[in-house]
């Protein structure tokens, strides 16, 4: 079949401001999309610029907004469109090329959460106990690749007046150490989310949870970090 | 621009990362790496980490030792893989301390499944030594890993391209890189480099890998003069998502699905009745397409069925979450109540860059090391696999030869100056992308690379014979030649994805002739590499490492022998 996409196109180093080009591109329905902007920009046009690596959901790397839809373009199979998409980066970052975003701020929030497990006790000389169901706690958090469909399509992230806000994707991620047993800092990590800005500047919008190429129930985890971090100053 | 680093390492998969996490802190270290750091290919590996725990039955170091000799077909280097087997638990307990989110058993240790080839007791029936996270657990190391080094804030050189090693005398004294995100060229200096940029699947047209598994490091260090070692041994992966191709984990036979033929009867059970599904994957490749030609592929098509519907929802939503997410998206089928369609697909090279144990590059076949370079992960060939690499061993050589490697090098860096490098290196490779961005020629890349990725699946993937490797030696050194001619059109130095893939495209057919070159030197069969013409192992010929060097009059072979210490070659049957 004939699919058209119409591609957002910009070159900071020559184009005034972007544009929008459509391309044709003959596609088996269960091609992936990733696939046709590959023979696009094999075969029409070796100008176009986005990212790309495993090709199956698990780099993380193909983000973009797809019919309005923040989503990996190598998730998305050609047969579920119409004979028109379109096909934007990914919103709330810079553009650095087509496609390309600039992830710096993305990476930012992220780094600032401590992202690794902290301990204060000695590790045995064996693997540290957890059960089945501590590590089942976490394990959908777990998923998380980094691809920053979340914190694009949060409305909060997307208001310049708020856009300080950490997102959802670093919540996700302090989530993931905080309800880990094997941590050993949950008052430190309290102390980074518990402000305007970190888990109290989500609004429960579910768009998210919504957009998570890896189906992880993000606001869900977002709110038990509210509830942790409740918790922690009205102890029982 | 011009940096100075003491270690500089190239690739950011799970060997690249665990040597700088070893030096991190300690000394000054950077990452260069084509793609942002946890996008590199380790992510994707899906089953586990093998080391003989023993937190599900009993297990020993001598039981794993044994397997994965029989498993290289004994051609792995004994003295490398008793080392590798005896850091096992070391190399796991490790990665639990650093955080790394195992599934745990009901007690709570670190679960352990099964795999192909790995057995109790020399052989006689599968033993639970894979150790997972549900079957994502590459991408949570990977994760792991890298969140170490922004803790200990090792600097990073992303979405670099690295054009060259630089020498100077007898030492490798950095790299040059290409900043892909400003088209910026950048010296990197450094005391020591290591080459950790994984395998060159991409050579074929049906893999497992990543699109940025080309090869680069591979072929930067033969261009430098530095042998490959036995290129002719690549893994064809039993069960790759029919068609595309995409690896269906080991881990899926592991928790106890099997392979069904268009008659549905479990076909493994003829061709390796010890151990049936969990055969090495050399064994399970050559049923498939056995069966295939025998016409008992399903509908009389190139693939066969992975069955996993008797497992039960929960047991697959909990332990193979993934693959069941990727069988739903790409083919619209659920594994709990529908079998998978999967046929063989490129999955790993057991061969690549001479290494001594710790990671020291291999000049010759004497084992001369060169000074200031290293190597490790699926770009370095120690050599633990041998002929056919068992499932989850990877990642273990990943862990405990990327680590040696930081130990080496942080050794090396200690004792001595940094090279004096100057920046002409910089200057010629800036004149040569010019050159090659402003050429006049009819040719373009990705005409030559589906040629190139169909004459490596026809002539050289899971059957050879000589016609055919004659064949394809043939036809890639007319591609070489039409490689000459190639033009861009993208002149642009943001983002400029053409420009990297003709580059890469380079690599890619220098490394696909001395795939061939190997293959068709090995007059026998071992391991991944069957002949059809020469069916039968001849110790008595080729029991010794395939060395391919580049020379002004094209690639010359030579031989080293294998380092034998415990296990005699005996016939490998499972």
């Amino acid at each position: 079949m004939l699919i058209k996409l119409k591609i957002f196109r910009f070159d900071p180093n020559k184009d005034e401001k972007p544009y929008y080009q459509t391309y044709e591109v003959e596609a088996d329905p269960m091609d992936r999309l990733l696939d046709c902007l590959n023979r696009i920009r094999w075969e029409q046009d070796p100008t176009l610029s986005y990212r790309w690596s495993c090709g199956h959901g698990v780099c993380g790397s193909d983000g973009m907004r797809i019919n309005g839809i923040c989503g990996l373009a190598c998730q998305k199979l050609v047969k579920n469109f119409r004979e028109e998409v379109l096909i934007e980066p990914l919103p709330v970052f810079k553009v650095v090329k087509d496609l390309v975003v600039d992830l710096s701020f993305f990476l930012e929030k992220y780094n600032s959460i401590k992202p690794y497990l902290i301990t204060k006790s000695l590790p045995p000389e064996r693997e540290r106990s957890q059960s089945p169901e501590q590590q089942r706690l976490f394990e959908e958090a777990i998923r998380c690749i980094l691809r920053a469909c979340c914190t694009a399509s949060c409305p909060i992230n997307q208001n310049k007046e708020t856009e300080s806000y950490i997102g959802p994707a670093a919540l996700v991620r302090a989530f993931r150490y905080l309800f880990d047993s094997r941590d050993e800092a949950s008052e430190e990590r309290i102390a980074l989310l518990d402000h305007k800005d970190g888990a109290w500047g989500c609004q429960t919008l579910w768009k998210c949870t919504e957009v998570c190429p890896k189906e992880i129930p993000v606001t869900k985890q977002i709110g038990q970090i509210k509830k942790r971090i409740y918790e922690s100053k009205h102890p029982k | 621009m011009i940096f100075q680093h003491d270690i500089v390492i190239v690739g950011a998969g799970l060997a690249g990362l665990r040597a700088a996490v070893e030096c991190a802190g300690q000394t000054n270290v950077a990452v260069v790496s084509k793609v942002f750091p946890t996008r590199s290919h380790s992510g994707v590996a899906q089953g586990g980490i093998t080391a003989p725990l023993g937190n599900e039955e009993e297990d020993h170091w001598e039981w794993h030792f044994y397997d994965t000799v029989k498993g290289s077909d004994y051609l792995a280097d004994q003295d490398a893989v008793e080392i590798m087997v005896k850091d096992a638990p070391r190399a796991i307990y490790e990665l639990e301390h650093m955080g790394v989110p195992f599934s745990r058993t009901p007690n709570g240790k670190i679960a352990q499944r099964n795999f192909g080839g790995h057995t109790r007791d020399y052989g006689k029936r599968p033993v639970k030594r894979a150790c997972y996270a549900a079957d994502h657990t590459g991408r949570v190391v990977l994760d792991t890993l890298y969140d170490q080094c922004l803790r200990h804030q090792v600097k990073f050189y992303s979405e670099n391209y690295v054009l060259s090693l630089i020498f100077e005398g007898k030492r490798c004294g950095g790299v040059v890189t290409y900043d892909l995100a400003t088209g910026e060229f950048y010296l990197l200096r450094a005391k020591a480099v290591l080459l950790a940029t994984g395998g060159c699947g991409r050579i074929y047209k049906t893999t497992s890998n990543g699109f940025a598994s080309t090869g680069d490091g591979l072929s930067l260090a033969y261009r430098s003069g530095i042998p490959l070692e036995d290129m002719e041994f690549v893994q064809f992966h039993p069960t790759g998502l029919y068609p595309l191709g995409i690896l269906v984990s080991e881990a899926a036979r592991g928790e106890g699905g099997f392979l069904r033929n268009r008659l549905g009867e479990r076909f493994m059970e003829r061709y390796a009745p010890a151990v049936k599904d969990l055969a090495a994957r050399d064994v399970v490749s050559r049923a498939i397409l056995t069966e295939v030609k025998e016409g008992r592929g399903i509908g009389g098509k190139d693939y066969v069925h992975l069955d996993l519907t008797h497992l039960g929802e929960e047991k697959i939503l909990e332990r193979l979450w993934e693959i069941a997410s990727f069988v739903r998206i790409y083919l619209g089928i659920d594994p709990a109540y529908d079998p998978i369609p999967v046929a063989p697909t490129l999955h790993y090279m057991m061969g690549g860059i001479p290494t001594d144990v710790d990671g020291r590059v291999m000049v010759d076949e004497k084992g001369s090391v060169i000074q200031g370079l290293y190597a490790a992960g699926e770009c370095a060939c120690v050599s633990v696999h041998g002929a056919t690499r068992l499932g989850c061993n990877s990642l273990l050589d990943l862990l405990v030869f990327g680590r040696r490697s930081g130990l080496a090098m942080m050794e090396e860096v200690k004792k001595v100056e940094a090279p004096p490098i100057s920046d002409a290196t910089l200057k010629t490779m800036e004149e040569q992308i010019m050159r090659l961005l402003n050429r006049e020629g009819g040719e373009k890349v990705d005409p030559l690379r589906r040629k190139m990725q169909s004459t490596m699946m026809d002539y050289s993937s899971v059957f050879r014979d000589e016609e055919g490797l004659k064949k394809g030696i043939e036809e890639i050194r007319s591609l070489k030649e039409r490689y000459q001619d190639i033009a861009l059109l993208n002149k642009g130095k943001t983002f400029n994805y053409e420009l990297m893939e003709a580059i890469e495209l380079g690599h890619q057919l220098n490394l696909s002739e001395v795939i061939l070159i190997s293959a068709l030197q090995r007059r026998e069969s071992r391991g991944a590499h069957y002949r059809e013409d020469f069916s039968a192992r001849a110790d008595r010929y080729f029991l010794k490492h395939t060395f391919v060097f580049q020379t002004p009059k094209g690639p010359k072979v030579r031989y080293k022998p294998v380092k034998i210490t415990r296990f005699q070659p005996e016939a490998r049957v499972y």
